[in-house]
């Protein structure tokens, strides 16, 4: 009973795994791959793309088990993730498919609209506990992050803060939206979101890295790299599985996939 | 009598697969699994407290005489900084030299301390590996300092995350006390059944509410409030968790306390009134006593609930890992801990093992709870009768 039950499934992966494609990963990237993917599945009928979120690392570790075809990702493999994969005989396959950039966002009735790099990380190890000491008003900042499992979270840590640990006190919420809730409705508060989900509840910063040109975040600056806190979004498969994964990678990587990427607030690599 | 057989053979499963995950944690090292840190030879300093560790790496800590070592400045060395002290081509293509380049730069820079995976230490590698110990109880039960995804050294210090625990949830069934037990007895003995033909669906209708409809409640509603009445500078408080798991727990705390009530026989309350008691005296002098273990279960499951609450607390709290000091301060309790970071946490890391613990310790803490107040409303019953 048992040996013809997993017979019978083995037997069915086999027969659907012609055209189907799992993807796992990065919670930022889900929307996105779920647009992507609707619209794939739209022009080729025998296509059948499942994605599923949980986090960079556990479509990761999904791509080592080989329980997935591809990972999304919203930060680079580890070196370890990726000796992994290569002892396993499973070299990895990078693909960037978009950008993301994240945007400092105040509440709109501070005064305060350029910060350099230094005082964002004075600000969220709790070096700079005051607006006054950026050039505000005389008010407490509210410093909130992400929860240590966000990606964002891991990001922001090591392009702002140069991989110091934020301050203990630092508010941490559970997603993007609850940061702008707060943040719109905090005075001293500060956060970071995803350049996508920016809106007109919050105010953003223009950040500058090299202490002098401050730089709105938007679109076209977040294209031409002007702005600094951008980061690469990722896809990777094992190159023994390229031919299952690559047609629909190709996909996105089309005039019409970055017209997707485009369109949900993401940055095309083109 | 089998199905109670399973129930509670399901639920030591439950409670043995907690607990050896959690103790795993004991055995974790205190510098990330697989990684190493190395000193220069010369360098006299032999032994880092984890949390000076930390410190050094968050450029707390920049002169090595503040770790006992030489008066020097500190240079700190993480792996991705390999490309500034090398070129690709010393690298090599396949990144073959990387042990080599390594040992070389540890050689030359007297006053490093660098972190790099494991695998890189060759045989004759030119500097001095720091040996690393292991997490210890002490660190855990007495740490300050929740920083479990800090590199090289992750901090697991429980005592904010137990502290802001019980002390909103405690908070939370102080402000629910009184209200639960008076509209309770106004349910059971006051109200005409018209009134109360109305008001039970309603109060039941509260339980059914999804919790994160609640948090979701608190963080447009609530917390602002707060933040205005008390002109604080942020809104998400210990003060706002507790309100919400005080709106949580009434159902509970009035459904199982009306009952207690309504169990008093009637000869009792009827002797009660026939000697003269007025209804009110009747209410205090013989309901209540009658009832307390009932009402003392209420209180149980109300703080139950309080204590566990994940979802509602993890949206008003702010989570910062801080001791709480008063009540419109940020918190983070246990619960939002475990939901809010397990998904990311690698699978048997020192992390992962770290929230069994924490699980443990709600574990815990609940069935304390439970036993002493079973034992003081038996105390209280013997006394009254």
């Amino acid at each position: 009973m048992k040996k013809t039950l997993i017979a019978l499934t083995a037997l069915m992966t086999i027969a659907s795994g012609a055209s189907a494609q799992k993807l796992k990963g990065s919670d930022t990237l889900l929307p996105l791959i779920q647009q992507e993917s609707e619209n794939y599945s739209k022009k080729n009928s025998s296509a059948n793309v499942t994605v599923t979120g949980g986090g960079s690392g556990v479509g990761i570790s999904s791509l080592i088990d080989g329980t997935t075809d591809i990972a999304m990702a919203s930060r680079e493999i580890k070196f370890d993730e990726k000796l992994k994969l290569q002892e396993a005989g499973k070299p990895v396959v990078e693909e960037i498919i978009a950008y993301d950039a994240l945007a400092v966002v105040i509440n709109p009735s501070n005064k305060v609209t350029n910060l350099t790099r230094e005082q964002l990380e004075g600000i969220f190890t709790g070096k700079i506990t005051n607006w006054k000491e950026v050039g505000g008003e005389d008010l407490k900042i509210v410093a909130y992050s992400r929860e240590t499992s966000s990606d964002t979270y891991e990001f922001f840590k090591e392009s702002v803060l140069q991989n110091k640990n934020y301050m203990a006190s630092i508010l941490s919420m559970p997603a993007t939206g609850a940061i702008i809730q707060s943040v719109s409705q905090t005075k001293g508060a500060i956060g970071y979101v995803g350049l996508a989900y920016l809106n007109e509840s919050v105010k953003a910063v223009h950040v500058s890295y090299d202490g002098s040109n401050f730089v709105a975040p938007n679109f076209e600056n977040a294209k031409n790299k002007t702005y600094p806190i951008v980061r690469p979004l990722y896809l990777y498969y094992t190159q023994p599985n390229a031919s299952v994964a690559k047609p629909f990678i190709d996909y996105i990587l089309s005039n019409e996939g970055q017209a997707t990427v485009k369109e949900l607030g993401y940055i095309p690599v083109k | 009598m089998f199905s109670g057989f399973i129930t509670s053979f399901t639920i030591i499963l439950i409670v043995i697969f907690l607990f050896r995950e959690g103790a795993g944690l004991f055995t974790a090292p205190n510098i990330e699994e697989g990684y190493v840190l190395a000193l220069n030879n010369n360098n006299p300093v032999n032994k880092i407290d984890p949390e000076k560790i930390m410190d050094i790496f968050d450029a707390e800590i920049t002169n090595w005489s503040q770790v006992g070592g030489n008066d020097a400045e500190i240079e700190v060395f993480r792996f991705s900084d390999i490309t500034k002290y090398a070129t690709a081509e010393e690298l090599g293509s396949n990144f073959e030299n990387i042990p080599e380049v390594l040992s070389n730069i540890i050689a030359a820079h007297p006053n490093i301390i660098a972190y790099f995976p494991e695998h890189y230490v060759v045989v004759d590698f030119k500097g001095r590996i720091m040996a690393n110990g292991r997490i210890t109880p002490a660190s855990f039960f007495g740490g300050t300092k929740w920083y479990p995804t800090a590199q090289p050294s992750p901090q697991f210090g429980f005592l904010p995350l137990f502290f802001g625990t019980l002390w909103v949830s405690i908070a939370a069934i102080l402000l629910t006390l009184p209200f639960g037990i008076a509209v309770a007895i106004y349910l059971a003995e006051l109200a005409d059944s018209r009134i109360r033909r109305i008001l039970k669906p309603i109060i039941e209708l509260l339980a059914g509410i999804p919790s994160v409809v609640y948090g979701f409640f608190g963080l447009v509603v609530i917390v602002p409030l707060i933040q205005k009445v008390f002109g604080l500078p942020v809104g998400e408080t210990a003060l706002a968790g507790a309100i919400i798991l005080a709106i949580m727990a009434l159902p509970t705390i009035i459904t199982v306390a009306e009952d207690a009530i309504r169990t008093t026989p009637r000869a009792m309350k009827e002797s009660s009134l026939a000697l003269g008691a007025t209804h009110w005296q009747t209410i205090r002098k013989v309901i209540l006593p009658y009832s307390v273990s009932g009402i003392m279960a209420a209180v149980v499951l109300g703080i139950g609930r309080a204590i566990g609450e994940t979802m509602a607390v993890l949206m008003v709290t702010g989570n910062a890992a801080v001791m709480p000091k008063s009540l419109v301060e940020p918190i983070r309790t246990i619960p939002a801990t475990i939901a809010a970071e397990l998904g990311e946490a690698p699978t048997g890391g020192a992390h992962y093992q770290a929230l069994f613990m924490l699980g443990c310790i709600l574990f815990l803490l609940t069935l304390i709870i439970s036993i002493s107040v079973e034992f003081i409303a038996r105390q209280k019953h013997k006394q009254s009768i």
